[in-house]
């Protein structure tokens, strides 16, 4: 079962909810996608790392066979490649890999070089398996890293937590796409609600099963409630606005192993995700 | 001398446009002939990289400066690579920033930003 924990804007909960869900489960594995920014190794502190490298291929052009057709120019629909003064300028951070131009060029006037972007960590917590995608600090996009995480079987344990990045680009659907079931972090500001009406729009526009945990809740007018309820949207659980549980996780604790209130407020999170997603399985196989 | 403008309208008495890689149109001025020219920008609805071809419309039109509030990193190598000057516009009316450029009174644009990337221009 391949869970992702999404929000609209950072800081909102995403990774205090994946790493305590993670934490909760029989057969757990975390994979951290938020490539731009992960922390979710912090409060793991995985062991037995082993790193593998993300690169991506970027066109490389001998000017020399180059004889300015421009196939390559009009065919890149992310215009990575610009002709000026009888020369092909290329630019590595607007090109997506997609090889188009290497496959038109007539002249087999392109190649292809490998660029790194970043890297992919796995190690163990607990019994629980750790995957942490990183991107290089100054790279455009970490699209390539979730594509490099995600394309292994990773569904070798019961419960798969998704710590996804925040917002709702193409980072973040190249994360959901698979998935079985998407949890909505929504915290209680103006603010907040409207990067959860982006990401709501997104799960729909995917055809995902999802709900909404509501974070830093508290007693009175909560704005991510109300949208949740003008927008029947579920409400899977609640975690607290509560200093002791903010301090504890600030020094990089994972609350659900500490303490047993927070460990049931976690569980009961995720036993409610469970049922959803096998009573979603159960109305696609009746 | 061509001097290239990206404008909101296609009339002379249009304001400047804003944004460089997603205006809507680009005023190509012939500064001899006094003669003025409206071209579309395609590049104006790019998924990505609407700078780099604006940038090249600006190059293929054969233009000699570009006149802009505003060019991201890309399109300013772009234009830079082809030996167009760009100087920075200082108010919205294109007739005034033609009259001022005549005059030698607008500034190269020397502060060039990184581009919008997924906020806009990318």
């Amino acid at each position: 079962m391949k869970i992702a924990v999404l929000s609209g804007k950072g800081g909102t909960g995403k990774t205090l909810l994946s790493v305590n869900l993670a934490s909760v489960a029989d057969n757990a594995e975390y994979i951290d996608c938020d490539v731009e920014e992960p922390n979710g190794y912090l409060f793991f502190k995985p062991e037995n790392i082993e790193i593998e490298k993300v690169n991506v291929k970027i066109p490389e052009v001998n000017q020399e066979l180059c004889n300015g057709c421009r196939k390559c120019v009009d065919f890149c629909k992310y215009n990575a490649l610009a002709y000026i003064n009888e020369k092909l300028v290329i630019f590595d951070d607007i090109c997506h890999s997609c090889s188009g131009c290497t496959l038109f060029c007539p002249q087999n006037a392109l190649t292809e070089k490998e660029k790194n972007i970043g890297e992919i960590q796995r190690g163990i917590s607990n019994g629980i398996n750790i995957t942490t995608g990183i991107m290089n600090t100054g790279e455009a996009s970490g699209t390539s890293i979730i594509k490099n995480i995600l394309k292994e079987d990773f569904n070798k344990k019961d419960i798969t937590i998704i710590d996804s990045p925040p917002g709702s680009a193409c980072i973040v659907m190249e994360t959901i796409k698979d998935v079985d079931y998407c949890i909505l972090v929504a915290e209680p500001t103006l603010f907040g609600v409207h990067n959860l009406n982006m990401v709501h729009e997104l799960v729909n526009l995917f055809g995902k099963s999802y709900g909404v945990v509501l974070n830093k809740d508290f007693d009175g007018k909560n704005p991510a409630e109300d949208f949740c309820l003008d927008n029947n949207i579920k409400i899977l659980g609640r975690i607290p606005f509560d200093s002791e549980l903010g301090k504890i996780n600030s020094e990089g604790i994972i609350a659900a192993r500490e303490n047993e209130k927070y460990k049931k407020i976690f569980s009961n999170i995720l036993q409610r995700v469970i049922k959803e997603v096998e009573q979603g399985e159960a109305i696609i196989n009746s | 001398m061509r001097i290239v403008i990206p404008v909101e309208e296609k009339s002379m008495g249009s304001n400047v446009s804003e944004i460089f890689g997603r205006t809507p149109y680009f005023l190509i001025y012939d500064k001899e002939n006094k003669k003025e020219e409206f071209i579309e920008n395609t590049a104006s609805n790019s998924r990505g990289g609407a700078g780099i071809k604006a940038a090249q419309i600006v190059v293929d039109n054969k233009g000699d400066v570009l006149l802009t509030p505003q060019c991201g990193r890309n399109a300013t190598d772009v234009i830079k690579g082809a030996e167009i000057k760009i100087y920075k516009t200082e108010s919205r009316s294109v007739k005034e920033n033609i009259e001022k450029f005549n005059t030698g009174t607008l500034l190269p644009l020397d502060n060039i930003h990184s581009g919008f990337h997924g906020h806009g221009e990318k």
